[in-house]
């Protein structure tokens, strides 16, 4: 049971904000045994968020995200998985403290929303129900206090006529309304980190516009720091102030918002980005996908993880293929993890990208 | 909801119609078609020093020379309306639901069915009690503990459970506990709730034992394989992720989320258990339903083995309704769409 | 399209696909789903899943279908391939009426027309090998190819870009991506002229999503398909289509040209729709004018009237809820149901009932 203290940190490497970082993950891997052999779904991942940021975490399905997000939460069973490196929530270490600290954490301090709201709420309490549970685990109050609070909550996200709604079971709310009964039993202990894991992936895009503002407005009211996980680039230039891009299980490229989406320097983002047809530009005549597909956690390629599908893996001699690269710092706290020199990266990005995309 | 009860309630009296007609058909149709005639089956009510007269007689009363569908209709009247024999000597009123007379011993079959339900009520209640109690929790704690020593041990347990005869087990308990240890009563031993409720239970322990090894088996293994899959939903996650304790997660979350089929299981258990828990009877000489069934079907009686099938049906067809009513109670989907 | 269609360019500006032949019609096409209830199981309400629809889709185009979970896509596209029956209204394949077709006579018509599903895990089967799958449609309709069956397989391989060898693979050992790809070499096996695609790649990550939008295009190039897309991510949407219909509630709304549709929406819910989208651009991510739409998608058994979209509509007005709005051409090729258009060319903006005051495009 190690709790760690904030004045042994340095500052950490990345995009920075005012003061410690409410949450501050190093070196996190996380690794599961399994009968065909060790998963390393998180391999040495470090990131931060401070309060009142937003980090978006983006990458291919498979690439982590959500394995990461479950042990920021301390969610993992027992047994499993096997976590190394520190989740520091507030100076507090997950990885190392009792199951039953973290659990006090949980709710209270971080809270998180699940993809598919209907599959996560349960299908037989009512939401009402199910909101001041997660109330009174960290609040000694009345049910009828309880109560009243679920239903201020519902009304704070955008829920008409909480007093009836409170008490519907969730088959009952439209898929948008889920959603923000989930915001609402996730915020209801005025949590000061909320993980928001493909919030919006199940919606169609007006919802989607709605909950991205609900989840917005939220955030400016109660100052909490949020970190949103998708796989939609969309989504996270919307929201995010920051943005992690992870690939088989580590980042790669790790900056500001505008940094990714104006000055990219990770092949993968590149790729990424050439993949999407662009709602807000001409039309190209034809999308740049990234050949091949992501590779098994099992069999990560040696060296860089991407050289398999990267277009210029061989400007490095054999580097890419025998060395892994480190995320280091491209200037500007714009941490980048290729073996493409940095200036080569932006002449590349500025002549033979970004025309075509 | 009130409409669909009543279609359940309609097509339940429909199926019941049905089953009686089928048993009805079997145990009248069958000895004829062996060769039997109205007269040799008479012989088996007055013995056979009577004389043909009597013979004829009796045939006549019993209305075996009548066509079967007739027949079947008396008896169906009696059930519903009631109904007036001819005893010979004179005439029995039998108020509805009447179920006719013992041929053999002229007892009323209803009143004897209700002399003997208390017993398999309680037999049945009792063992289905100690069953979800022991079965559910063992099932629980294997689905936490998957794969450990206890839960390979249970689930060994389980499978031996399932698969072990109860006249087997039964008489293995009593020759040891009833008989080598005197922990407990021995067979044909039953003692009115009414007249003295702890030596009811001190009678009925070991069947009620016997009985729910059996079940209990089965619902460990029923439960186990529910929580494996509810504790792997999205929802149980939110509920550890809202900071909610394991004991509660599991209870409140994943146990509630498993209880559907258990549920359901346990409604057409139970209905079966009291038509009649033939074996257990036997095997501890109980006087239930089941034991009454097997005598009228051992002395051919036919009013007996009607009455204890309409009975038994009555209790499985209930069984089902009630289970459907739970199904919505347990899950709201169902109750409001 | 890639470059290398000369006709590709000229098919994006709507222009050349005016000339080329019709080879789907759909007029006043209905589909309703009953709910039955009660004692007697009696009809009391439906589901109106589609609602009078009317298009039409040219030869070797892509028409796609957008809009929210529900308005109706799917059902429209399983009543083309007429895996549905519809309820009223007519199909045309071929100028051949085919809506009610029994399934003999439907059955040739099927080689012409095929139907791509979105999940590339459930739709094929896990025991079957990869050859088996793709041959299947020939001995479903008893095709002998020339130079056997195996070389067909492997030269549909190939042609989705998967590699022949892997012929006796099962789907297990492939991708999402390559699961999708051996779809789609089924769907290819018979030569078909109409593809129906239902979200073909919903399922897949951005970057083997473009692998299939990639693929999907150059087939249509070779071998001169006809696709109507089924699709709700409006990028996805604009970069593979011709002509793009909108769908509300199981009536289309607005359908146009790709461009001008997008460029300039004349429906409010093709406005909203459009402002919706998330933009992955961070410069621009202040200056956008967001349009919100209030509250969720009605229910298809009980729509609203008249117009069904006037509930959720800022520019609604009592007409909206009293007349329901034509679908009427506001520009060339581009119509639309609204009493109140935004965009619409000066002079085409009155709406055919008249009496009411043309709409002020600014007024939002
Ligand atoms: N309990 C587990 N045991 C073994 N492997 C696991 C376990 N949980 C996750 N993994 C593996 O870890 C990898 C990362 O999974 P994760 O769910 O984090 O991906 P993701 O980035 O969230 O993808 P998606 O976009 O599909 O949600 C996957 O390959 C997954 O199979
Ligand atoms: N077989 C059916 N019976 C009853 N209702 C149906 C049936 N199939 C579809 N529906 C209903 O018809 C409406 C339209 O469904 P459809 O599947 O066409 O929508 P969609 O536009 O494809 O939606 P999504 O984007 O979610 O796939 C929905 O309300 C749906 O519930
Ligand atoms: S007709 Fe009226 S309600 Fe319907 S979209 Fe147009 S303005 Fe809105
Ligand atoms: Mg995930
Ligand atoms: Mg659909």
């Amino acid at each position: 049971m190690s709790e760690s203290t904030s004045t042994l940190r340095e500052p950490a490497p990345g995009p920075t904000g005012d003061g410690e970082p409410f949450l501050d993950v190093r070196d996190l891997r996380v690794h599961f045994p399994t009968d065909d052999g060790l998963v390393k779904s998180v391999d040495g991942l470090s990131f931060h968020v401070h309060r009142g940021k937003t980090l978006g975490i983006v990458g291919e399905s498979g690439s982590g995200k959500s394995v990461t997000s479950m042990s920021v939460m301390g969610l993992h069973k027992q047994g499993t998985a096997n976590i190394s490196g520190q989740i520091l929530v507030d100076g507090t270490d997950v990885v190392g403290s009792s199951p039953e600290i973290v659990r006090k954490m949980r709710g209270k301090r971080m809270a998180m929303i699940f993809q598919d709201p209907l599959s996560a709420m349960h299908p037989y309490y009512t939401v009402g129900n199910q909101i001041i549970e997660a109330y009174r685990i960290h609040n000694d109050v009345s049910k009828d206090r309880a109560r009243q609070h679920a239903i201020e909550m519902l009304d704070r996200v955008g829920i008409p006529e909480p007093h009836q709604r409170v008490d519907s079971y969730p088959h009952q709310y439209s898929g948008g309304r889920r959603q923000r009964a989930m915001i609402a039993m996730a915020l209801s202990c005025d949590p000061e980190l909320l993980i928001a894991d493909e919030p919006t992936t199940a919606l169609d895009v007006t919802v989607q516009a709605q909950i991205l503002d609900l989840i917005r407005d939220l955030q400016k009211e109660f100052h909490s720091a949020v970190i949103i996980i998708t796989h939609d680039l969309g989504v996270v230039a919307e929201l995010a102030d920051d943005i992690l891009v992870m690939y088989a299980g580590r980042s790669v490229e790790y900056g500001t918002a505008d940094q990714i989406f104006n000055e990219p320097e990770h092949p993968y983002t590149w790729g990424l980005l050439g993949s999407m047809p662009r709602f807000d530009r001409v039309r190209s005549e034809r999308l740049l996908p990234i050949p091949g597909s992501p590779p098994s956690l099992i069999n990560v390629p040696k060296g860089c993880a991407f050289n398999p599908r990267c277009r210029f893996a061989d400007l490095n001699g054999d580097l890419s293929t025998t060395e892994r690269p480190e995320l280091v710092d491209a200037g500007h706290n714009h941490l980048v993890a290729c073996h493409l020199p940095p200036a080569k990266r932006r002449e590349l990005w500025r002549d033979e990208i970004q025309p075509k995309l | 909801m009130i409409t669909y009860i009543i279609r359940r309630l309609v097509a339940a009296i429909v199926l019941l119609f049905v089953v009686s007609a089928i048993t009805f058909s079997i145990f009248y149709l069958v000895p004829r078609l062996a060769g039997a005639t109205p007269e040799s089956l008479a012989t088996r009510y007055v013995g056979r020093a009577a004389d043909v007269e009597t013979v004829e007689l009796t045939a006549e009363r019993l209305g075996f020379y009548d066509p079967i569908w007739v027949q079947y209709g008396n008896w169906a009247k009696g059930v519903v309306v009631g109904t007036t024999y001819d005893m010979g000597a004179q005439d029995v009123e039998c108020p509805a639901p009447c179920l006719g007379y013992s041929f053999i011993t002229r007892q009323a079959v209803f009143p004897e069915l209700m002399d003997r339900a208390p017993v398999t009520f309680a037999l049945a209640i009792g063992a289905s009690i100690l069953w979800l109690i022991t079965g559910v929790s063992i099932g629980v704690l294997s689905a936490l503990k998957r794969g450990s020593f206890f839960d390979r041990f249970a689930m060994i347990f389980a499978l031996a459970g399932v698969s072990m005869p109860i006249f087997w087990t039964g008489l293995m308990a009593l020759a040891f506990f009833s008989y080598k240890f005197n922990i407990t009563a021995p067979g044909g031993s039953y003692t009115p709730f009414t007249q003295n409720p702890a030596a009811w239970a001190y009678d009925l322990l070991l069947p009620w034992i016997t009985l729910s090894l059996l079940f209990s088996a089965q619902y460990a293994r029923l439960t186990r394989a529910g929580m494996l899959e509810t504790m792997n939903e999205d929802y149980v996650r939110t509920a550890r992720a809202k900071g909610l304790v394991e004991k509660r997660v599991v209870v409140k979350h994943g146990l509630r989320g498993a209880l559907t089929p258990i549920v359901t299981i346990f409604g057409l258990d139970f209905g079966l258990l009291i038509g009649g828990a033939v074996l257990t009877e036997r095997v501890f000489s109980l006087n239930g339903l089941g034991n009454y069934a097997v005598q009228g079907i051992f002395a051919n009686d036919l009013p007996k083995i009607l009455g204890v099938t309409l009975l038994a049906a009555v209790f499985v067809v209930m069984a089902n309704l009630i289970v459907d009513i739970l199904y919505a109670v347990v899950d709201p989907r169902v109750r409001t769409r | 399209m890639t470059v290398t269609d000369p006709s590709g360019a000229a098919r994006a500006e709507g222009a050349g696909t005016a000339e080329r032949r019709e080879l789907l019609k759909v007029t006043g096409l209905v589909k309703h789903f009953p709910i039955r209830k009660g004692l007697l199981q009696k009809q009391v309400a439906a589901v109106q899943a589609v609602d009078g629809l009317d298009f039409t889709v040219r030869e070797g185009e892509t028409l796609s279908l957008v809009g929210e979970s529900g308005c109706g896509k799917s059902t429209t596209g399983r009543l083309i391939t007429r895996l549905e029956e519809p309820t009223a209204g007519k199909i045309e394949f071929e100028d051949r009426d085919i809506t009610h077709l029994k399934d003999g006579p439907m059955r040739p018509l099927r080689r012409d027309i095929q139907m791509i599903f979105q999940d590339p895990y459930s739709s094929l089967n896990p025991r079957h090998t990869v050859g088996k799958i793709v041959s299947a449609p020939f001995h479903l309709q008893d095709v002998k190819p020339e130079g056997g069956v195996k070389k067909a397989v492997q030269d549909l391989l190939e042609l989705v870009g998967l590699n022949p060898e892997h012929y006796n693979r099962y789907p297990h050992e492939f991708s999402g991506g390559q699961r999708q790809r051996i779809g789609i070499a089924r769907t290819l096996a018979l030569k078909p002229r109409l593809i129906v695609a239902d979200e073909p790649v919903s399922a897949l990550d951005v970057s083997i999503q473009a692998q299939v939008v990639n693929l999907l295009e150059d087939l249509q190039d070779e071998l001169n398909l006809t696709y109507v897309m089924i699709a709700h991510d409006l990028s996805v949407v604009r970069h593979v289509s011709d002509r793009v219909a909108v769908m509300y509630l199981g009536k289309i709304v607005e359908i146009a040209d790709r461009d001008p549709l997008y460029e300039r929406p004349m429906h409010p819910y093709t406005v909203a729709l459009m402002s919706a989208v998330p933009i992955p651009d961070t410069k621009r991510r202040h200056e956008r004018e967001r349009i919100r739409l209030q509250g969720d998608v009605p229910s298809p058994i009980n729509p609203p009237p008249a117009c069904r979209f006037h509930t959720r509509c800022w520019k609604a007005q009592d007409i909206c809820k009293t007349q329901e709005p034509p679908l009427v051409e506001l520009a060339p090729r581009h119509q639309v149901a609204c009493h109140f258009p935004e965009n619409a060319p000066a002079g085409t903006s009155d709406t055919p009932s008249g009496d009411v005051p043309p709409a002020d495009p600014g007024s939002r």
